[in-house]
């Protein structure tokens, strides 16, 4: 016990300031307005592997890691899709998944975010389409948000979170988007 | 006949070191396979060739130090070949991915589908036909025949797709009684991707892209593999500074991985400060990596012919420094997990796979060493650079959740060494060279210890620098069924904690 305590006092915090939104991740016109009322700053996730090769998955972890401090900024992630707000789908949509994911998106209460992760996720990457993957996410459910990378790290990942639900007054304001 | 008169027979295989190709009657497939199964063998892969003319099955096996391709031509396509499912039972599964790929039956007994849900009817043959894109539709329920448990308070609990935590999708079907598992069956292939029908549309010398991400986690070592495949039928030798870069490339990543691991293992057993004090140390390795050779994860670090990024001096000096003081700080946060009797407790005699089991069931990799199944082909088979380095061998007996920790805290200090001793020596000169087309129809096999365990990755050359047949087998498929006998008998809640402690991978499996 009193290693733990000294370790836990040496260590310190080790938590950044977050990144600012990118707005130029945004794919979804139509802001919704009426989500960043109800919700404010307090969201709820549910990440959906739809067929990814779990890197992306590798990077999701790392925001939970005290680096990021996800849960500093009201974000947590959740074990059910009928408590998120917010939906991370990774992968080019497999077809084994695909009636998985659309049911998870349909047992997600309105109003919802989609957040689409990783080249895969943005755009099918290099599994592409074919007889065992339907592609990109938005070829199967709305997507406000895309993310590309290969992974795309933690602060990309945060960068595009904070966009699908932070005011689109903030994007005009803020002209030099930081590189991730 | 002993393993060594099937290895005498057969001609050395492009690729791994210590490799031996032998093309077999039906009669002697299934004679070798009992051989090296008698003599303690263990079976690596298991894939079909499936020309219309003349489909071949492989089976790559090993014993004694060596590892043989076994291929068999079959004669009649129509006629099922022999299954090995009852001398390798990690067998049972490859065999009917390979008549859901290909349309080849075998013996086996057990004919459902595995990777094949709905997503394609059963006529449709991915690794013959013409490749198909089926417009995205609502797919039809897939129904999936699970065996039964019955009795007086027995019932089900089904768990995924979609799972509660950030991880892969696989369904989970536990028969129970009160909260004690009797039996766990695993329903996998929801992540499959297509991806051997991918290789045969890239470029043969482009796809070791797509091999980096047949399992994310693991991209060093799938790309090693193709690369080590590759390089062997075009017969090019890789610069020695090229080597030493992807060992110490696949040294970080098992780092990262089981820094992940120790981290998430203290968490599901209650103890959230392991998550972040390894989450910590796991994010500071992986900026260090980005420093040093620009990229978190390494996806696209090695390349044929040699590794896609150089190290420089100063860059070789941090990255030394960082990986220093990782091993004091984990050295320092084992004996906090050891002197816990909380987490002691949950880790001591949970999910225990016994030695006897793991050998009959071909547990391999880490899990298999935390088994005391004594192999690693980092010292069993080793390529250019491990044949230097006499890599310790880490291996537990107890089988259960803490052996499987303990391996790990040992195998992290073992790569931190390794990695002390490759920045100390690395060669000087080129870190890439050439690699020519390989001719059409040549065949070679890479072999790595990944850090899950070994991973093989069959390559066969088509014309003018197209891929004929590209087969890449995560070690996944030999401990998936393993896991199913690790639960008997513990509580569901443990569940997480034991499915953690293999952490196999989804997406290598179903691919």
């Amino acid at each position: 016990m009193l290693k733990t305590l000294r370790q836990i006092a040496s260590i310190g915090i080790v938590s950044e300031p977050p990144p600012p939104a990118d707005d130029s991740l945004r794919i979804q016109a139509g802001l919704q307005d009426e989500i960043r009322t109800v919700l404010g700053r307090a969201l709820c996730i549910r990440h959906i592997d739809a067929g990814s090769c779990n890197g992306c998955e590798l990077e999701i972890q790392a925001l939970n890691c005290p680096h990021y401090n996800l849960e500093g900024l009201g974000i947590r992630f959740v074990a059910s899709p009928r408590h998120a707000d917010l939906l991370l789908v990774t992968g080019p949509v497999s077809r084994n998944m695909e009636a998985a994911l659309r049911r998870t998106y349909a047992a997600t209460p309105d109003p919802k975010l989609v957040v689409a992760l990783g080249d895969c996720g943005c755009t099918g990457g290099i599994f592409g389409e074919s007889y065992a993957s339907l592609g990109r996410v938005s070829n199967v459910i709305p997507v406000d948000v895309a993310v590309p990378g290969c992974p795309p790290s933690p602060t990309r990942i945060l960068q595009g979170i904070l966009a699908a639900i932070t005011h689109g007054a903030h994007a005009q304001h803020s002209t030099n988007p930081p590189s991730g | 006949m002993a393993p060594r008169d099937w290895f005498a027979r057969g001609n050395d295989l492009p690729g791994a070191p210590g490799l031996r190709a032998l093309v077999v009657s039906e009669d002697e497939w299934r004679e070798a396979a009992l051989d090296l199964a008698a003599a303690g063998g263990r079976l690596v892969a298991l894939w079909a060739s499936p020309e219309n003319d003349a489909p071949r099955v492989h089976a790559a096996l090993l014993a004694e130090h060596k590892g043989i391709v076994l291929t068999l031509s079959m004669a009649d396509p129509a006629a099922p070949f022999p299954g090995i499912e009852d001398l390798f039972p990690a067998a049972a599964r490859m065999q009917r991915a390979i008549t859901d790929l290909s349309g080849l039956r075998s013996t086996g007994p057990d004919t459902r589908p595995w990777l094949r849900h709905t997503a394609w009817p059963q006529g449709y043959r991915p690794l013959v036909d013409p490749p198909r894109v089926a417009a995205p539709a609502e797919a039809a329920i897939d129904v999936y025949d699970f065996v039964r448990v019955e009795g007086e308070g027995v019932h089900e609990i089904a768990v995924g797709p979609v799972h509660a935590g950030t991880i892969e999708p696989g369904h989970f079907r536990f028969s129970v009684v009160g909260e004690k598992v009797l039996r766990l069956e695993e329903r996998l292939g929801y992540v499959h991707k297509g991806i051997e029908q991918r290789f045969t549309q890239l470029p043969i010398l482009e796809a070791h892209r797509l091999a980096a991400r047949v399992s994310g986690d693991s991209a060093v070592a799938f790309s090693w593999a193709y690369c080590q495949a590759l390089e062997g039928i075009s017969s090019c030798e890789i610069p020695r500074r090229a080597a030493w870069l992807r060992a110490l490339y696949l040294e970080l990543e098992r780092m990262a991985n089981h820094l992940g691991d120790l981290g998430a293992l203290g968490n599901d057993a209650g103890f959230a400060f392991g998550l972040m004090q390894f989450g910590r140390l796991k994010e500071q390795l992986l900026r260090a990596t980005q420093d040093a050779l620009g990229e978190r994860y390494l996806m696209e670090a090695i390349v044929p012919g040699g590794t896609r990024y150089d190290l420089t001096r100063p860059n070789l000096l941090s990255l030394g420094r960082c990986v220093r003081e990782i091993e004091h700080e984990a050295r320092t946060l084992r004996t906090i997990y050891d002197e816990h009797a909380g987490v002691r407790d949950r880790f001591t005699g949970a999910g225990t796979v016994t030695a006897e089991l793991a050998a009959r069931l071909g547990l391999t990799g880490l899990a298999g060493r935390a088994s005391g199944q004594a192999f690693d082909l980092r010292s069993d088979l080793p390529c250019e650079p491990y044949s230097q380095f006499s890599v310790k061998k880490i291996v537990h007996n107890e089988g259960d959740v803490a052996a499987r920790v303990a391996v790990r805290f040992d195998e992290l200090e073992e790569s931190c060494r390794l990695i002390q001793r490759i920045l100390g020596a690395l060669p000087e000169g080129p870190h890439r060279t050439q690699v020519r087309v390989p001719a059409d129809g040549t065949f070679g096999a890479g072999l790595i210890e990944g850090w899950r365990g070994p991973v093989c990755v069959a390559l066969e050359a088509g014309p003018s620098g197209t891929i004929r047949r590209c087969h890449a087998h995560d070690p996944s498929w030999q401990n998936w069924p393993v896991l199913e006998h690790a639960i008997i008998g513990n509580i569901v809640p443990d569940f997480p904690l034991i499915n953690k402690s293999f952490n196999l991978s989804y997406s290598g499996h179903d691919s």
